[in-house]
This record gives C-alpha cells, structure tokens and sequence, in this order.
C-alpha cells in the first residue's frame, strides 16, 4: 500500500485558548476552544459536559468487518453493555462512538469517512482487532486500508484478532476515562488537519465523490 | 389564587413532569433489562443522556420546518400537561383547568405529532417519511376508540371538563369510570397502549426495521428538546388518564402510585409481545376497541 509511506501526525490535545485552524469556516464547531472567557467557569462546564458525555455513549450500529460479531454480544445478558449507558444508535446524527470493526476496506473508508462527519461533534473513533492497526491479517490485501489513523483520528484501540467482548468493555471503560480527562480530541485534531487526512483519503479512494465535508 | 402564582406553579409542574417522565423512562429501561436477565442501565440515565446531548455540538441544519419541529412537540406535551388538573383540591398542581378542557387537551395530543411530521420529511431521510406515515396511521385508528371514550365520559358526567368529570366519581374507587363505565374504559386503555406505542405498537420507532423512524436526522440539542417533549407528554398522558378513569387524586402521593400504574400497563404488555405490521395495528385498533367504546356509548345513552 502507498499508504505507508505517508508521515504519521501524533493525536494531541488542543493548545489552551487557541482558535484552531477552521477550515470550513464559520460553520464549523471546534467546541469549547472558541470561548477563552472565563477560564476558570469554562474548565468546570467541561468537566461537567465531559462526564454526561462519556456516562452515555452512543454507538454507531455499523460493522466494517468480521470484529462486528464481537460486537453484538454486547447488547446480551451476558455482557449488558447498557449497564455503562453504553447504547446502539442506527443513525450517525445521533451517535457519539464509530466502532471501525475488523478490517476495512476501502469501499467501506468512504462510507465511514461519511458517517463519522455526520455524527455531531464531540465524536471518538474506536479501532478494534490488529486489522485496523496494521492491517492484521489483511496487510497485503488489495482493497482493504492497513493504518486506519491516517484516515480517520483514533481515540482507542483495541488489540487482539479478534478482541473478545471483555476486552471491548475495558476498551470503552479506557474512553470514558479519556473522555472524562478531557483528553479524547480526536474529532479536533481531525478538523485541524482536515486537509492531510483528505489527501489521505483521496489517495486511497480512487473514485472520489464525496463532498469536501459531509454535513 | 392570583394568575401570577399559578403561573409560577406551572412552570414548576412542568419541570416536576420532565423529571417524572425522566424518572420514569430509566425504570422502564430498568425492568425491560431485568425481565431481559441484564442489570441494565441506572435509574437516572435517561437524565445523563439529556445532559449529554445538550452538551453535543452542531451546525447540520435541514430548514426551517426541522428546527421547529422539536418546538411543536415539547409544545405539545407542555400543552396536554398544563391543562390537566394534576391533583384535586390542590389549586397550585390545578393547572390551567377550564369548562372546555377536554377537546383542547384531545386536540394538542395530535398537535405535537403533526409538527414533527412536517420537521421530520424536511429532514429527507427516507426513514422519517416511513414513520411518520406509519405513526399518523396507527395514530388516527387509536384516536377512534380514545374519542368514543372520552365522548362516553363526558356525556356520563354531562360536561367536557375534566375537572367536572374527576368531581362525578368521588365516592369510593366504585365511582371510578374503570368501573363505572368499564367498556369506556376498555376502549379507552387499548387506545392507550398505541398512544404509547411501546409494542406491539411500536411500529413508528421499530428498531430493526426503520432504524428510528421520524427523528432520524435529529441530534444534539434538537434530540434533548424531543426527549424533553417525549417525557412530558407521557406524564401528561397519564395524569389525564388518571383523572378520566381513576378518579383523579387528592394528594401527591396518590397521583404518582395511579400514574405508574397506568403507565406500566403498557409496559408490561409491551414486553411480553412482538411487533405487529402497520396494516395489523390498525386493524386492531378499528375492531374490538372501537367496537368496546360504541358500546360505552351507548351504554351511557339508554342509562341515563
């Protein structure tokens, strides 16, 4: 894969205070960032918002690969992901949490690329299985990506082929806690870089006809 | 009681329903898990997902008609609330009870729903038009037998108040329209389980099926409005049921035990049956419950 040889940016939190680079202007929501008033009143709100956000993630019901059966038990008596308020959701508007289950192909990246800019932002991205680390089993496919981070931001990964359901519940509880620490900013550095992971993205999907941003 | 008090004492009831609904939301979750064999969610996790979806950002809009959508419906479950008298004797959980309450109060029940119907097609996922079209179906065939109902109700006690219709069952749980006109009551309860539209009447939301049906597009804040819109109206549903057919209540205490019970008989028929198809519920619903509340009425007709 040419993908290889692209540099890698490392995930990183926000500078304090700062506007970022917004490339899509004024419609774009960087969050808290855009308001440096009240430093000490604005850190509180987060912690808040921070908690309600990660005591209830949403999931996007969408499996890219074989880790997707892994996913299922989740919502059963046996593991009750419902029980972190942990929850399905079938609509990206409504989601907070892109499972990238497995391998992904790229037929699938354009799809997932448009999911994960429709779900509202703050949003996390979460890799389960080797595949979407480096390709796994997979790694010399044809049609299947080996570095999920250079196309979407990764808060999480969860190793293992395939991870067991356990492990995916200690994964989410690794989340919440980044989460909560403030320091799950993917979604951010994804706007911040949104042209280096558009060119990414563009190498790979020969066939482009995406908008420049999927509202 | 001067207007500005009430008014006061209405917004506070509003907010006192909001965390009812809430409340009662997260047990619901919390019995269909246990009955499921799981520990399921805490209590309060309906409140959690309130605060996390207001604290979710956006700049996705669909038009005008989307924004407000949200609006109509917390309108309507606001509107159902504030004008059904909570708790007898009581002039400040009173609400905004009148002569003509009763047809207002049938009236902004589809209110609600017709203004998410116009947000939810401006939308333009396909899922929404479905349900929609699904929910006002399944809602214009329940609306027959509750009508028929209430129409009974309301020529048994010679008034379309509500308040009228609480005073003429006082006198022991006998007087209560459960008993005292039992086919009303009938129609009226069966009614109530697609007015909840739990299953097997969950044709609107059928997961699985249409994923969420009308709030497809909807997120963040305008999600937090419809959870808002959705508890209240449910607490106003049932306090309005309470008041029809058990008597109403003359203490706090006793509005929540009969409300909870009235909303868990659709609970628990709702966990013990599968989903039916559109055509079914309706077929349902224009068969032996309105069927039961022609009956009622007429009852009500040759007794009096």
């Amino acid at each position: 894969m040419e993908s290889k040889k692209l540099p890698v940016l490392p995930v990183s939190a926000p500078p304090e205070g700062s506007v970022p680079h917004a490339p899509l202007g004024e419609g774009c929501f960087l969050g808290e960032t855009q308001r440096p008033k009240a430093p000490k009143l604005r850190e509180a709100l987060a912690t808040i918002k921070n908690w309600f956000r990660a005591n209830s993630l949403w999931v996007m019901a969408y499996g890219t690969g074989c880790g997707s059966i892994e996913l299922r038990p989740l919502t059963t008596a046996r593991f009750d992901m419902e029980r972190f308020g942990l929850a399905m959701r079938p609509t990206p508007r409504q989601s907070n949490v892109l499972i990238i289950s497995g391998y992904l192909a790229v037929k699938s990246l354009k799809r997932v690329i448009r999911a994960y800019e429709q779900m509202p932002s703050p949003k996390w991205v979460v890799g389960l299985g080797s595949c979407t680390i480096n390709g796994g089993m997979y790694w010399d496919s044809y049609n299947t990506i080996n570095q999920l981070d250079l196309y979407l931001p990764v808060d999480t990964y969860i190793a293992g082929c395939m991870p067991r359901p356990e492990a995916l519940l200690a994964g989410f509880g690794y989340l919440m806690e980044k989460i909560k620490k403030g320091e799950a900013n993917g979604w951010h550095h994804y706007l911040e870089n949104l042209d280096w992971y558009k060119e990414n993205q563009k190498k790979v999907i020969t066939a482009w006809d995406l908008p420049d941003y999927n509202w | 009681m001067p207007l500005a008090t009430k008014i006061l004492w209405s917004i506070v009831g509003v907010f006192g329903a909001l965390a009812y609904g809430l409340a009662i939301g997260g047990v619901i979750r919390k019995v269909m898990a246990r009955i499921q064999g799981r520990i399921g969610p805490p209590v309060w996790q309906p409140y959690i997902d309130l605060g996390k979806n207001l604290s979710l950002r956006t700049a996705t809009h669909h038009g005008v008609m989307s924004f407000i959508a949200p609006i109509f419906r917390a309108a309507g479950g606001i509107g159902v609330f504030l004008l059904v008298p909570v708790v007898i004797g009581v002039p400040a959980l009173e609400n905004f009870s009148f002569s003509g309450d009763l047809l207002m109060v049938m009236y902004f029940i589809f209110f609600g729903s017709l203004g998410m119907a116009l947000g939810a097609a401006e939308a333009g996922h396909p899922h929404s038009p479905i349900g929609i079209s699904r929910g006002l179906a399944q809602m214009s065939s329940y609306e027959l037998p509750f009508a028929l109902a209430v129409v009974a109700l309301a020529a048994q006690a010679g008034s379309f108040s509500i308040r009228e219709i609480i005073l003429a069952q006082q006198g022991g749980w006998l007087h209560w329209n459960l008993f005292a006109n039992p086919l009303a009551a009938a129609a009226a309860f069966l009614a109530f389980l697609g007015m909840n539209m739990y299953a097997p009447f969950n044709i609107v939301g059928a997961p699985q099926e249409i994923p969420v049906g009308p709030p497809t597009e909807f997120n963040s804040q305008f999600l937090s409005l419809l959870m808002v819109g959705r508890a209240t109206f449910a607490v106003a549903k049932i306090v309005l049921y309470m008041d029809l057919f058990l008597g109403g209540a003359h203490s706090l205490p006793e509005a929540l035990v009969k409300t909870f019970l009235i909303y868990f008989w659709s609970i628990f028929v709702g966990a013990v049956f599968p989903r039916f198809r559109t055509e079914q519920s309706i077929r349902f619903f224009l068969g032996w419950p309105t069927l039961a509340g022609i009956a009622g009425v007429l009852l009500v007709i040759f007794s009096h």
